[in-house]
């Protein structure tokens, strides 16, 4: 009964960083899918997010402002509008110019926009890590009270239920509305539905917006949940997220999902059985393995190389 | 026009200052346990709204400005001159080649203690770039954790000295020779993979080894590193004031010259030096062989190489394990000069700094490598109160690079043999 009740734990513990690995890994699969492109910057997105809602609740509580809802839906505001501008211009100032070229151009010119977006939030806020105040606190318990007992934080239950909630409308989005259904046919054809009267720099430019606004939301959600952040936090997690979309098959949005949870999931299990130190070893040599044996992931299309 | 002009300027100057404005003008702080926030400096916020003016105004008047640049006369009166002739370059390279090479030998004895120690880093990273040159200049792989091999150099010399009190002229063939053996062991899975994938792949080799080499405490030492790592010595006779090891003569014994201990630091300089030296004729004779030229037709098109009978993985493989050879000769004389190494010393941003110099000095072209590995190395250390806007620069520099001279300062050139005319 203990192990088992360890096990749930850890199940617990996994699918909550999976689903918010999952959020943004949405960012990296989507612009992967339509410009075939590595958004190396990703991850100082999300950090930027996360520093931008610790901002807005700082200054919130300055005014003494404390109504939970309130202080929750402007952090997230706040943090989604400046991600967003973020992701707009990278993808203005460091991927357009670059776009069509060389494989490796872009790459090099994201993994510059990475540094840059790093040391810019170091130099303006400094390298020491920020305590994240816990603003819901409290949960669920499971088990005998004299032995280990399984807990659901509401924090977790929030992630879980925003996770799914960003996820439902993204898929609206792509499937319903009006730009979602022009990203699928640019991420099918660039040339053709420029042809076709697709503004194409539009939709590239909203795709990266809907990711950096993804991101932004895990970065209130992660950046609460563990504590504390710093000026290097959005790099390992931009690499696990990276992972995880690579893992669902790069370029889906399902894929991204599935394999920001096994993830998740995977990692926990290394913490809770192993060590936690191993745990970065285990994620990336999951994607080492599966670059290997199945480079298109688990739901993604197999590539067939044009001459 | 005009007005759509205005709309465009007004939505990029807003955008402007959403990201600025909240990193840059307001500052977290932490009071005790609470955090607190302080609006920063006026002379921030000022600049911040003079560069959403600045991008007000560039956008409105975009079309006329781009317009009256390109009216501009040149700013480079050499700009569409003729290529040199080859022979000519070539002779002027060598030149320039042997003008640094001399230069370089006699600099360590005009200038101060701590300028030969830096001149000493700027060779290891001379020896880096040149090899990171190999991997992503000339083969076109990106690799991302090439400071893993690096480590691997360091670390075999640090546990080799400490284990079994290796010294450092065995312990740098052997170092090399682990670390193109770790680049072998790793190229031989990840080959097929295609660029970018390759990228991300190598990327987590490099951290996997740094978790590694900083959990492994039983070995390494974890983060306290591994100290004690003796210095080189030259036919054995050492360098310190005192002799470490039994049957050994110190050097100013020997001379008859009184003890100086910049003596050290002059001969590890030298060492690095020719070390250096031989990477870069090994790698420019590797250049004109058959294995350098299958390099670069793999880097430009690896369907066509492959079908004129190019052994794929063979052809990466070699670059890869090359590449990291002299990442571990970098690494063995970076090691005996701190005489301690920590894993703090591999992190990412070194992989990120040798890329940068490598793409800054125009890929697979040794010479613009070289003098990129110097500006890159010196230009912080001139400028130390911008020290700590180095990354920041670097970053943008990159950006910059790619948008503008994909190239490189320096492009490579290729060798090519002229026809003659036929009489």
């Amino acid at each position: 009964m203990q192990d088992l009740l360890y096990f749930v734990q850890q199940l617990i513990n996994g699918l909550t960083i999976g689903s918010a690995y999952a959020l943004i890994a949405i960012g990296y699969t989507m612009v992967y899918g339509i410009i075939g492109m590595i958004n190396f910057a990703h991850g100082e997105v999300y950090m930027i997010g996360a520093y931008t809602a610790l901002i807005a609740i700082t200054g919130l509580a300055a005014f003494g402002i404390a109504w939970l809802p309130l202080v929750l839906l402007v952090a997230l505001v706040c943090a989604v509008i400046v991600s967003s501008a973020m992701g707009w211009a990278v993808e203005r100032v460091a991927y357009r110019p670059v776009r069509g070229r060389h494989r490796l151009i872009p790459l090099i010119s994201a993994i510059g926009m990475s540094i840059f977006l790093q040391n810019y939030v170091h130099l303006a806020q400094g390298s020491r890590n920020m305590g994240f105040p816990l603003l819901i606190e409290g949960g669920f318990r499971f088990g005998a009270a004299d032995s280990f007992q399984t807990s659901i934080s509401y924090m977790q239950i929030t992630i879980f239920i925003t996770t799914l909630v960003c996820m439902t409308a993204l898929s609206l989005f792509i499937s319903r509305s009006r730009t979602g259904r022009a990203c699928r046919a640019v991420s099918q054809d660039l040339g053709m539905s420029n042809l076709l009267g697709i503004d194409t720099n539009k939709i590239i430019a909203a795709t990266f917006v809907i990711g950096a606004a993804l991101a932004a939301v895990a970065g209130l959600l992660l950046g609460m949940y563990y504590g504390s952040i710093d000026p290097l936090f959005g790099f390992i997690a931009g690499l696990k997220a990276f992972t995880a979309a690579v893992l669902g098959g790069i370029g889906s949005i399902p894929g991204a999902m599935l394999g920001g949870i096994i993830l998740g999931i995977s990692e926990s299990m290394t913490s809770g059985y192993l060590s936690g130190e191993y745990k970065d070893v285990v994620s990336f040599g999951l994607l080492i393995l599966i670059l290997l044996f199945k480079p298109t992931g688990l739901l993604g299309k197999p590539e067939v190389e044009k001459i | 026009m005009a007005t759509q002009n205005i709309k465009h300027a007004l939505f990029c100057a807003f955008i402007t200052l959403l990201i600025s404005f909240p990193i840059l003008g307001l500052n977290l702080e932490s009071a005790g346990t609470t955090l607190e926030l302080t609006g920063a400096d006026s002379a921030t916020i000022v600049a911040i709204l003079v560069a959403a003016i600045v991008v007000f105004l560039f956008q409105t008047f975009r079309d006329s400005i781009l317009t009256a640049a390109g009216k501009m006369p040149k700013l480079n009166r050499w700009s569409d001159r003729q290529p040199m002739p080859q022979e000519k370059r070539l002779k002027l390279e060598n030149l320039f080649m042997t003008l640094i090479m001399i230069s370089a030998l006699i600099w360590p004895f005009i200038v101060s203690r701590g300028s030969v120690d830096l001149s000493t880093l700027v060779l290891i990273y001379v020896m880096l770039a040149l090899g990171l040159n190999v991997v992503v200049g000339l083969a076109g792989l990106l690799d991302l954790g090439y400071v893993a091999f690096y480590a691997v150099g360091a670390y075999t010399f640090a546990l080799l000295s400490q284990y079994l009190g290796v010294s450092f002229w065995i312990a740098l063939p052997a170092g090399a020779l682990l670390a193109a053996l770790f680049g072998l062991a790793l190229g031989f899975p990840v080959l097929r993979l295609r660029g970018d994938y390759l990228a991300i792949v190598t990327l987590g080799f490099g951290e996997i080894i740094r978790i590694l080499l900083n959990n492994w405490t039983s070995l390494t030492g974890g983060p306290n590193g591994i100290g004690g790592i003796p210095d080189p010595t030259l036919f054995g006779m050492e360098f310190g004031r005192r002799i470490k090891e039994e049957g050994n003569i110190s050097f100013h014994d020997f001379f008859g010259i009184p003890y100086d201990s910049t003596h050290k630091i002059i001969f590890l300089y030298l060492i690095a030096l020719v070390l250096a030296f031989i990477s870069f004729l090994a790698i420019r004779r590797l250049m004109s062989m058959p294995v350098g030229r299958s390099w670069e037709a793999l880097r430009e098109d690896e369907i066509a190489a492959r079908s004129l009978g190019l052994s794929r993985t063979g052809v990466k493989l070699s670059a890869f394990t090359i590449g990291a050879f002299f990442a571990g000769f970098a690494g063995t004389v970076f090691a005996s000069k701190q005489g301690f190494i920590s894993p703090e010393s591999f992190v990412f941003l070194e992989s990120a700094i040798v890329l940068a110099i490598v793409v800054l000095g125009g890929m697979g072209s040794q010479v613009g490598v070289i003098l990129a590995a110097i500006a890159v190395t010196i230009l912080p250390e001139l400028a130390r109160e911008f020290s700590e806007y180095r990354m920041l620069i670097f970053g943008a520099a990159m950006v910059l690079m790619m948008v503008w001279r994909p190239q490189g300062l320096m492009p490579m050139r290729r060798v090519h043999i002229n026809l003659q005319k036929q009489e």
